[in-house]
C-alpha cells in the first residue's frame, strides 16, 4: 500500500510539484516548436519524460545548496527559480537571456539561485561540484553541492576521480545520476560493464541507492534523505534515478535505436498523468484545478516566447565582454 | 635587497599571500607533506595547516576542476600540477572550464585561481617530461599566462596572479629554480601583468624572449656586445596579456628582431610574435624577423642530442649575427 501523499507533504507543496512538472513539459515542447521554426538553433536537448527527477530533487534540497547539471537542464534552472522568459531568451540567443546569449541551451547559469551551471562536456561538472562543496565546507557554510549527470557520464575519468576525491576529502556532494538508459544511441549495458550504476560507488565507499525517477514523490524522498545524510555526515551520497526521455537525445536525433514497444512501456509511466491521477484519487486537487494549472503553464511559456522574440540581439561589441574581469 | 633563488622567491610569494588572505588555499600532488616535487611549497603545511595545504590523488583533471569549483565558490585556490606535461591530462578543465566559465555564463562569475606548473626541457627527462607547452595556453582565450625569468619577477608575478580575479596559468622553469637574484622583501611588491621588462637596452637588434630564454638571450647579448653589436633584450613576463607595445617600440628603434621560444617552432608563439611585428613594423624593419625555436621533434633523452633541440646562448647569438650580416 502506497503512503498517502498528504502524509508526506502539505497540499500546496504537492500541487506545486504538479505545476513544476507541467511547466517543464510545456516549456520543453514549446522549445521543440521554436526549434522547428528556426528561432532556437544549435543543439537542443529536451527533458520531456524526466520531469519527476528535477522537480522531486530540487524540492529535496535547500535553497542554499548548489545545483550543477549537464546540458539537458532547462527545467532544472526553471524549477530552481530562473525566469522562464530569460531562459527562453537565452535559447533564442538574445541579450536578455540568462547568460546574455553567450551560453545557449547547454550553459544556463544563475548564481543568485545557486544554479551553478549547465555543462556540455560530459562529466565536466563532477570536479567543479567537488570544488564548490570544498569551498562550502572550508567556510563552514550549511550547504551541499547537488551534481546531476546522465548515465553516459559514468565512464568518464572525472566521474571516478571525483567520487574518489569527494570521499577522500569528505566533501558534501550529492551525486544524482539521471539514468535514462541511453547515451545518445548507446544503451547502458553496451557502455558500462556494470550497468547497475549505483553499485559502482562501492569502489569509493560512497553509500548509494536507486530510485524510480518516474515518481516525483519517490525522488523527493530519496533526495531529501540523501541531502540530509550529506549534511549530517559531511560525506558524499549517491542516487541513481531511473527515467526515460520521451524524445531523442537532441532535436537532431529521431531515436530509431529504441523500439516502439519500449517507448510505449515508458510512456505509460509518464510522471505527469500518473501523478495527476494520484492527486485526483486522494482528493488533493480537482480536474478543474489541474486544467487551470496547465492553462497557466501554457500562458507562462507563451509569454516567455513573446519576450524572447521581442528581445534585442546582443551587440557585436559584446563578443569581447565578460571574458576577463 | 636580499639575494635568493627563483624557488625561494616563489615560496615567499605563496607564504605572503596565504598570510595576507585566508581564502588562499593550495593543493596538488605531493605539495603538503612532501613539500612539493621541486620544493616550492616548502614549509606551507607547517605554517598553514592541512585545511589550506592539501595533497591530492594523481588526478590532474580533477586537481584543476576542484580549483575551478572552489574559485566559483569564492576561494582563491592555487593548484599545482607536478609538471606542465601532466597539464595535458587536465586540458578539459583548463580549456573547456577554467577558460570559458566566465564568458559562457555571461560574466556572472569570476574565477580567481592559479594553476602553477614547472615546465621546460634540458634535464634529460625524455620525451614525456621535457615539453614546453606555453603556446597551448597562450592560444586559448580566457586564460592569463605568466612565465617569469628572474627571482624578482617570480615573486611579483605570482603574487599578482594570486590577487587577480582571472584564471592564471603560472609556468615556472625547472632549470631556473636554483637561479639567484635580488628579490624585494616588500610584501606589497607586485609585478603587473602585460608589462614586458627591458632587461637590457640596445640599439642594433631586439631580442624578444621569455623565462629561461630571456636569461640565455641576456648572455648572448653580453657576448655580442664584445663584437660591437648592441642588443635590446625584452623579457615578456606574461605571454597573455602580451605586451606588444613594448615589443613594437623597441623594434621601431632597432629595425631588427629575433624572437626566441623554447617551444616547438611550428605554429608556435614565436610565429605569432614575428607576424605581429611584421604587421606593425614593416616600414622600419631592416631585415625579416628571425625565430630561434625548439626543434620540431619529440625531445630525445641523450644530453648530447637534447641540447641541440633547445635554443642555446650560441644559437641566439648566431641568429643575431646572421641578421646583422644580411643585406636587403
Amino acid at each position: 500500500m502506497e503512503t498517502k501523499l498528504r502524509a508526506i507533504l502539505p497540499d500546496h507543496e504537492l500541487i506545486r510539484f504538479y505545476e513544476q512538472m507541467v511547466l517543464s513539459r510545456e516549456f520543453e515542447e514549446s522549445c521543440a516548436e521554436q526549434y522547428t521554426k528556426g528561432h532556437i538553433t544549435g543543439f537542443l536537448h529536451l527533458y520531456s519524460g524526466q520531469e519527476a527527477v528535477a522537480v522531486g530533487a530540487t524540492a529535496g534540497l535547500h535553497r542554499d545548496d548548489y545545483i550543477l547539471s549537464a546540458y539537458r537542464e532547462h527545467p532544472q534552472a526553471i524549477i530552481r527559480g530562473a525566469d522562464p522568459r530569460r531562459v527562453m531568451a537565452e535559447l533564442f540567443g538574445k541579450s536578455t537571456g540568462l547568460c546574455k546569449g553567450k551560453g545557449g541551451s547547454m550553459h544556463l547559469f544563475d548564481p543568485d539561485l545557486n544554479f551553478m551551471g549547465g555543462y556540455a562536456i560530459v562529466g565536466g561538472q563532477f570536479p567543479i561540484a567537488c570544488g564548490l562543496a570544498f569551498s562550502a565546507k572550508f567556510r563552514g557554510e550549511d550547504r551541499i553541492a547537488a551534481c546531476f549527470f546522465g548515465d553516459g557520464a559514468v565512464n568518464q575519468g572525472t566521474f571516478h576521480e571525483s567520487l574518489n576525491w569527494a570521499r577522500l576529502w569528505e566533501l558534501p556532494v550529492l551525486f544524482i545520476c539521471e539514468n535514462n538508459f541511453y547515451g545518445i544511441g548507446t544503451e547502458v549495458h553496451r557502455s558500462s560493464a556494470l550497468a547497475s550504476i549505483h553499485r559502482r560507488t562501492c569502489g569509493y565507499d560512497i553509500p548509494a541507492e536507486k530510485v524510480d525517477g518516474m515518481d516525483v514523490i519517490a525522488v523527493y524522498k530519496a533526495v531529501k534523505y540523501g541531502a540530509e545524510k550529506v549534511r549530517e555526515t559531511g560525506m558524499p551520497y549517491f542516487i541513481e534515478a531511473t527515467t526515460y526521455r520521451f524524445r531523442g537525445h537532441s532535436m537532431a536525433d529521431p531515436a530509431k535505436y529504441r523500439s516502439a514497444a519500449e517507448h510505449e512501456v515508458w510512456k505509460s509511466r509518464d510522471p505527469i498523468p500518473n501523478y495527476a491521477k494520484r492527486l485526483l484519487e486522494e482528493g488533493i486537487a480537482t480536474q478543474a484545478q489541474l486544467d487551470a494549472i496547465l492553462a497557466k503553464a501554457q500562458e507562462t511559456v507563451q509569454e516567455a516566447v513573446r519576450f524572447a522574440e521581442e528581445s534585442p540581439w546582443p551587440e557585436d561589441a559584446s563578443v569581447y565582454e565578460d571574458i576577463y574581469v | 635587497m636580499p639575494e635568493m633563488t627563483y624557488r625561494d622567491a616563489l615560496n615567499m610569494a605563496l607564504k605572503e599571500e596565504m598570510r595576507r588572505d585566508p581564502s588562499v588555499v593550495t593543493w596538488g600532488e605531493d605539495v603538503a607533506l612532501y613539500e612539493g616535487s621541486f620544493k616550492v611549497t616548502r614549509g606551507l603545511l607547517a605554517e598553514f595547516g592541512e585545511e589550506r595545504v592539501k595533497d591530492t590523488p594523481i588526478s590532474e583533471n580533477t586537481i584543476v576542476g576542484v580549483a575551478v569549483g572552489a574559485a566559483m565558490g569564492g576561494l582563491r585556490p592555487i593548484a599545482e600540477l607536478m609538471t606542465v606535461n601532466f597539464a595535458l591530462l587536465a586540458m578539459d578543465q583548463i580549456v573547456d572550464h577554467m577558460a570559458k566559465i566566465r564568458s559562457m555564463f555571461g560574466g556572472q562569475v569570476n574565477l580567481p585561481m592559479v594553476v602553477r606548473m614547472p615546465g621546460g626541457g634540458g634535464s634529460q627527462l625524455g620525451a614525456q617530461h621535457s615539453q614546453s607547452l606555453e603556446t597551448y595556453f597562450m592560444h586559448c582565450p580566457g586564460l592569463y599566462v605568466a612565465y617569469p625569468a628572474t627571482p624578482a619577477d617570480a615573486k611579483g608575478l605570482l603574487k599578482s596572479a594570486i590577487r587577480d580575479n582571472n584564471p592564471v596559468i603560472f609556468l615556472e622553469h625547472e632549470l631556473l629554480y636554483n637561479s639567484k637574484g635580488e628579490v624585494p622583501e616588500d610584501p606589497e611588491f607586485l609585478v603587473p601583468f602585460g608589462q614586458a621588462s627591458v632587461m637590457r637596452p640596445g640599439t642594433d637588434a631586439t631580442i624578444v624572449a621569455y623565462a629561461r630564454m630571456s636569461i640565455l638571450a641576456q648572455q648572448a647579448a653580453a657576448e655580442l656586445e664584445n663584437d660591437g653589436i648592441s642588443c635590446e633584450v625584452i623579457d615578456l613576463r606574461t605571454l597573455t596579456p602580451l605586451d606588444t607595445e613594448t615589443i613594437m617600440a623597441s623594434v621601431q628603434r632597432t629595425g631588427r628582431a629575433v624572437v626566441v621560444e623554447e617551444c616547438w617552432r611550428t605554429a608556435g608563439l614565436g610565429g605569432h610574435i614575428a607576424a605581429t611585428i611584421g604587421e606593425n613594423c614593416f616600414d622600419t624593419l631592416r631585415a625579416p624577423v628571425k625565430r630561434v625555436s625548439g626543434l620540431d621533434v619529440p625531445m630525445p633523452y641523450s644530453r648530447k642530442i637534447e641540447r641541440i633541440c633547445i635554443p642555446q646562448t650560441e644559437t641566439i647569438a648566431a641568429a643575431v649575427r646572421e641578421l646583422m650580416a644580411a643585406k636587403y
